[in-house]
């Protein structure tokens, strides 16, 4: 298997980072980056869908069944082993994703959005009415288990949830880049551009979005789920519709231009949200509000685009289609 | 196709230059806001300086601890408070938002005492953040005091808490009360309704008040219950409803805009002509009804706070210090906010550490567990939960609005003692309700 540039930055900045994080970075770093990242999985399965021209405003619902999975699955079946209950969350998402992609892929632009929006607020009217579950308090996730070990709180269990959430997270982003770059992740980019000629070359549009739509959701579930694990706690929030739209502007601070983006989107995502709290705590939506129009002013294609080449500009011959694919389709 | 992959490849000495970057610019940061060494007691206060429960709940108990420790470092209160500060350290307080949710919350929880070192953490309106927050307290041995969440299963969970404290009251206590208020005043009642927000909070009020209503008045009947969704702020259909029905009391667990927008369209619709409204958070709009709600209702506090709160030394610097600066007597969740700080300076003065110095957490926690403060809501024991919850008297009284001066009072108050509406150990609330409250201790 040989590996490009981004396979190995990807491997190296893994190593380094668990290996800062377990020895260097205090314990609210960690746990930060650790949010970060699971919620990084949730904006990559919106950044997968962006890609194909959808806009999904309900990518919460993903997020939160991967993090009911987790809660549920130790507090009602008994499961305490950490990567079984990840599992579930996603085998639940994707039997969900498979239903209801059945009715999502029949629709386009803001109706796809709105539909993704409306189902994500039933699973959260739903919730609201457990009482059983909580409500809108939610429930604590109970002790678990990795590999046999139990997790006890403490520094040694936010480095465990750490290294998973890095070690997932960096295994499903060099998945990801794969895909990108196959012929279905091309075909996905081709659909965004064109949807009538993709038909005309023999393929369907509908069953790759399809499938795309699935993909999306399972991965976005391991997000929902890391995020149980290392908070401890699931409520409805996690389906309700400012967190998928929390997504949504991850992914516009990212941009669809690498797999990396996401990733460092929330983090930056994160680090400006913590620090407008704790410097301004009366206004410091604002200080989001004005970061993400700077963006859109200044970086119209994200954060990544300061690590792209300015390129493309060299290249006379390229279309504009080809000076698009990095962009973000806002 | 070669354009989209270069497009789309980083440049390694961009990109290693950009999480450089990222690293320097949050150690920088950390650098500047680690500084717990200063000597001073520092606390974080979370409390919701955004969102609808800002402005009922939120902004009156930012008020309140700003006033409090300003009072504490000037050692202006009176005593037992007297002492400068926090045992003879200066008090420096770091507000934040409690909006966002749990996971953020959790977040921001972790900020507090790992970044900016505070040595304990007072704050949490919301049940959720409470439930999220209670076992990280424990996991980083972080000092918190919960000082309004009501939920019941805060400390009922298999939860062995060490450092995790509650002295407001719970939620199920409110309606206890409510249940044994109506049984004394309104004995011959038969038919009651409810309206609730249809959230964790409505649907446990209503469950734990129609339990209690069950034994304390089992000849009532209850006729309705209405559960609009949260914030929805027009209950024309809900008050058409609960009519129909001629109910003689309505019982309702909404707060801030939501119960004023009710008591008024309500009252404007003829529903309080016949039937009493019992509000168990109506302490908290009781400067602002005026003439909305009719002389009578039935309102609460959610324990001895705010109007409910006794006459005593403390409690009257306490409501001169809040209205000089605010312009208006302090609602029952700024009374909360006190008697969270107050408990924890208490707590920290018997800790045992030398004037002048800020003690540990252990030490703190030791010392909270099971005490005895005086508060401006009179005298708290932490007496239940294995003494790291508060155990207190719950009020209750009627509304009455004076037009002349533009005032309005409470009246015909009845206290519940705390071993009346509270149960023991060991006891889940609706278990303990079910079984007609064995062991209470009524005045």
């Amino acid at each position: 298997m040989r590996l490009d540039k981004t396979e190995l930055a990807l491997v190296g900045l893994a190593v380094v980072l668990m290996l800062a994080g377990t020895l260097a970075a205090p314990g609210w770093l960690i746990f930060l980056i650790t949010v970060a990242l699971a919620k990084a999985l949730v904006v990559q399965g919106v950044v997968m869908q962006m890609k194909a021209g959808l806009v999904s405003f309900g990518q919460g619902l993903f997020y939160c069944v991967g993090g009911y999975a987790v809660g549920m699955g130790g507090q009602f079946l008994g499961l305490n082993a950490g990567l079984v209950l990840l599992a579930l969350g996603v085998i639940a998402a994707v039997v969900l994703a498979m239903v209801l992609g059945l009715l999502l892929t029949r629709y386009r632009e803001i109706f796809f959005a709105m539909l993704s929006l409306a189902f994500s607020m039933i699973l959260y009217g739903v919730l609201v009415k457990s009482q059983e579950l909580g409500s809108t308090d939610g429930f604590n996730v109970k002790a678990w288990t990795l590999l046999g070990r139990t997790i006890e709180g403490g520094e040694q269990a936010t480095h465990t949830v750490f290294i998973l959430t890095v070690l997932t997270a960096a295994t499903v982003a060099f998945i990801l880049h794969r895909f990108y770059r196959s012929a279905m992740g091309m075909t996905c980019e081709a659909i965004r551009e064109n949807e009538v000629r993709v038909e005309f070359l023999g393929l369907s549009p509908r069953w790759i979005n399809y499938a795309n739509y699935v993909a999306a959701a399972a991965v976005s579930a391991l997000g929902g789920g890391l995020t149980a694990l290392a908070t401890g706690h699931v409520d409805p929030d996690m389906a309700y519709w400012t967190t998928s739209g929390e997504f949504v502007f991850i992914a516009l601070l990212g941009g669809t231009g690498s797999v990396f983006a996401p990733f460092l989107a929330a983090i930056v995502f994160a680090l400006v949200r913590t620090y407008a709290i704790e410097f301004l705590p009366n206004a410091w939506q604002m200080i989001l509000g004005f970061t993400l129009l700077g963006i859109v002013v200044f970086l119209p294609k994200g954060l990544w685009s300061l690590f792209t080449r300015r390129a493309v500009a060299p290249v006379p011959s390229s279309s504009p289609t080809n000076a698009r694919t990095g962009g973000v389709r806002a | 196709m070669k354009t989209v992959r270069s497009m789309t490849t980083p440049r390694p000495g961009r990109l290693a230059a950009g999480v450089a970057a990222v690293a320097l610019a949050s150690t920088m940061l950390t650098g500047a806001a680690g500084a717990a060494e200063n000597g001073k007691f520092r606390i974080g206060i979370v409390t919701f300086l955004s969102g609808p429960a800002a402005g009922p709940f939120g902004i009156p108990s930012a008020n309140a601890a700003k006033a409090i420790v300003e009072g504490l470092n000037k050692g202006a209160l009176p005593a037992p408070y007297n002492t400068k500060g926090i045992n003879g350290a200066e008090i420096e307080a770091v507000i934040i938002d409690e909006a966002g949710g749990a996971t953020k919350q959790v977040e921001e929880f972790r900020n507090l005492v790992q970044r900016q070192k505070v040595d304990a953490v007072v704050g949490y309106i919301s049940s959720g953040d409470c439930l999220a927050i209670a076992p990280v307290a424990e996991e980083l041995k972080a000092l918190t005091v919960f000082y309004d969440c009501g939920t019941s299963r805060l400390f009922n969970d298999d939860s062995k808490p060490k450092y995790a404290f509650r002295t407001g009251l719970d939620a199920a206590v409110d309606n206890i009360g409510a249940a044994r208020y109506l049984a004394a005043t309104k004995p011959n009642i038969t038919k009651i309704a409810g309206i609730q927000q249809n959230y964790a909070w409505g649907q446990d009020s209503w469950s734990d008040f129609t339990l209690a209503l069950a034994q304390t008045m089992p000849k009532v009947k209850v006729v309705e219950n209405q559960m609009p969704k949260v914030f929805q702020g027009q209950y024309g259909a809900e008050i058409s409803a609960l009519s129909v029905k001629k109910p003689e009391v309505v019982h309702s667990s909404f707060w801030g805009g939501d119960m004023e927008a009710f008591v008024l369209q309500a009252n404007a619709r003829g529903l309080l002509d016949d039937a009493t409204v019992v509000l168990t958070c109506g302490e908290s709009a009781l400067d602002r009804f005026k003439d909305q709600a009719p002389n009578g209702t039935i309102i609460g506090g959610r324990g001895p706070f705010g109007a409910f709160a006794p006459q005593n030394a403390l409690n009257t610097w306490f409501v001169k210090a809040y209205t000089d600066t605010y312009s208006m007597a302090p609602t029952y969740p700024a009374t909360k906010m006190a008697q969270a700080i107050l408990g924890l300076k208490a707590a920290a003065e018997k800790a045992g550490a030398s004037a002048g110095t800020v003690p540990v957490m252990d030490a703190i926690a030791d010392a909270f567990k099971g005490s005895t403060f005086e508060s401006v809501s009179g005298t708290v024991k932490m007496d239940r939960a294995d003494g790291h919850q508060a155990l207190q008297p719950i009020s209750y009284g009627t509304y009455k609005y004076d037009p002349k001066t533009g005032k309005a009072t409470i009246e015909n108050v009845i206290t519940f003692s705390g071993e009346c509406v509270t149960p023991p150990d060991g006891t889940a609330s609706d278990a303990w309700i079910k079984a007609g409250f064995p062991g209470a201790k009524c005045n």
